[in-house]
């Protein structure tokens, strides 16, 4: 079967021809969709292709970072803001993050066997919000809100957040090869003198996760309330559990001045 | 759509879905990026799309149309191999020579961008996701870094045609 293709030359077009997303396959860079399709697990009925409705650039708007969903991740590894860039140049290899949209890595739910969206913890401890739209129109939230909900139905537009002299921190563990998915990864953010602390923890479920028990106790050990690791092909829940009140004390020890 | 397939402009008739892997081998009878794993994780469907490296099993043909692509058939002939393929032969980095097609694309572009000699981590992330199953690698490394820096002689012994064997002649070459 050949699917409709519909192919928006705007973001405003984009946006109707989505309407509620009922029945709507979203192609972005297409590195989720098509292995799917390979295999005979996505069998596209209507396909909205966004290559051409703009959505592709990164601007800074009024002390904002505003991303477009088109954005490639390949563009993130020279963004202004290091743990951004930093988590990026992990994602998959060069030749995939050249085509692996920001807004895919956001939107796509996780497969049954693979963990997606290893940008959420640099955006949920940049304090970043989604603009998205689907059913009921436009809305922006927090990261953390978005990946929670049902994000089936919602189509990303941009990723923004605010633009200001931020420390960070950042630990992970991986396997080697450049396609494993995350072990566990960490980054932390807050301001020069320590206020707005902001953690996000990807890797150890299927999607990321803010940590505000530990935000607001600053105990690594905390973390184990926050999140529920989980156990699959990467590592098991218990070693997560081990590991990650190690990983979030690394990234902690980074937010302080030298 | 069109696509300029090693440098021929080309009018392409598969669905706008279809994998540019599927269109090169398929349509266009181009067969040097090969359908391994055609999941993005193996790299040899590996082809430039307006100089850069991209995966052509996750590119959906409609989102590349107008481009330019570049397989293994646009970089050099039996006469004339390109740098990269050249090297390879003389350091015998391919055995099964699967993975091949991927490695040499990736590896021209990393001397492409790279302006001159290349160092063996510069070779390890440009190629971090290209998997030789025969773990070739170290002779692929060797390879890429004699090609970035010029060490590539003339290849003499290349298998000559023996007499009432058919010329293969691929298509898509710009020959």
């Amino acid at each position: 079967m050949t699917a409709d293709v519909l192919v928006p030359t705007s973001a405003d077009e984009a946006a109707s021809l989505y309407g509620d997303g009922a029945g709507i396959t979203v192609v972005g860079g297409g590195t989720i969709l098509l292995p799917e399709m390979a295999v005979g697990r996505a069998r596209p009925g209507r396909a909205l292709m966004l290559h051409r409705a703009g959505l592709g650039t990164v601007d800074a708007v009024e002390g904002r970072v505003v991303i477009g969903a088109m954005v490639p991740i390949s563009a993130l590894a020279d963004a202004p803001d290091g743990v951004l860039a930093e988590v990026a140049r992990h994602v998959a290899d060069a030749e995939i993050r050249r085509s692996a949209t920001v807004g895919g890595n956001i939107a796509a739910a996780p497969a049954a066997d693979a963990q997606r969206g290893d940008l959420g913890a640099p955006l949920i401890a940049l304090g970043a919000r989604i603009r998205s739209t689907g059913a009921g129109g436009e809305r922006i939230e927090p990261i953390e809100e978005f990946l929670a909900g049902d994000r089936a139905g919602r189509l990303v537009l941009d990723v923004q957040y605010d633009r200001f002299e931020r420390r960070s921190g950042t630990a992970a563990l991986r396997r080697r090869h450049a396609h494993s998915f995350s072990i566990a990864a960490v980054v932390a953010c807050a301001r020069a003198d320590g206020s707005d602390l902001r953690i996000g923890v990807s890797g150890v479920g299927p999607t990321a996760v803010r940590c505000r028990t530990v935000e607001e106790s600053r105990d690594a050990a905390d973390v184990l309330s926050d999140v529920d690791p989980i156990d699959d092909a990467v590592a098991s829940a218990a070693y997560r559990r081990a590991v990650l009140p190690k990983l979030v004390r690394d990234a902690l020890d980074q937010l302080e001045p030298a | 759509m069109k696509l300029i397939v090693n440098g021929m402009e080309l009018d392409i008739v598969s669905p706008p879905l279809t994998p540019l892997l599927h269109v090169l081998r398929d349509e266009l009878d181009i067969t040097s990026p090969k359908a391994g794993c055609q999941q993005g994780g193996c790299g040899t469907c590996t082809v430039l799309v307006d100089g850069e490296p991209r995966r052509s099993c996750l590119t959906a043909v409609a989102t590349v149309d107008g481009a330019s692509i570049t397989t293994v058939e646009g970089l050099g002939d039996r006469d004339a191999l390109s740098p990269v393929q050249a090297a390879f032969h003389r350091h015998y980095a391919a055995q099964c020579g699967f993975c091949t097609p991927g490695m040499v694309i990736a590896a021209t572009a990393l001397i492409q961008r790279a302006g001159g000699p290349v160092e063996r981590a510069d070779v390890l992330e440009a190629l971090g996701g290209h998997y030789c199953r025969c773990t070739g690698y170290v002779k692929i490394i060797d390879a890429v870094v004699a090609a970035s820096r010029g060490e590539v002689d003339q290849i003499e012994d290349l298998p000559v045609s023996v007499a009432g064997e058919p010329e293969v002649q691929p298509k898509g070459s710009p020959a």
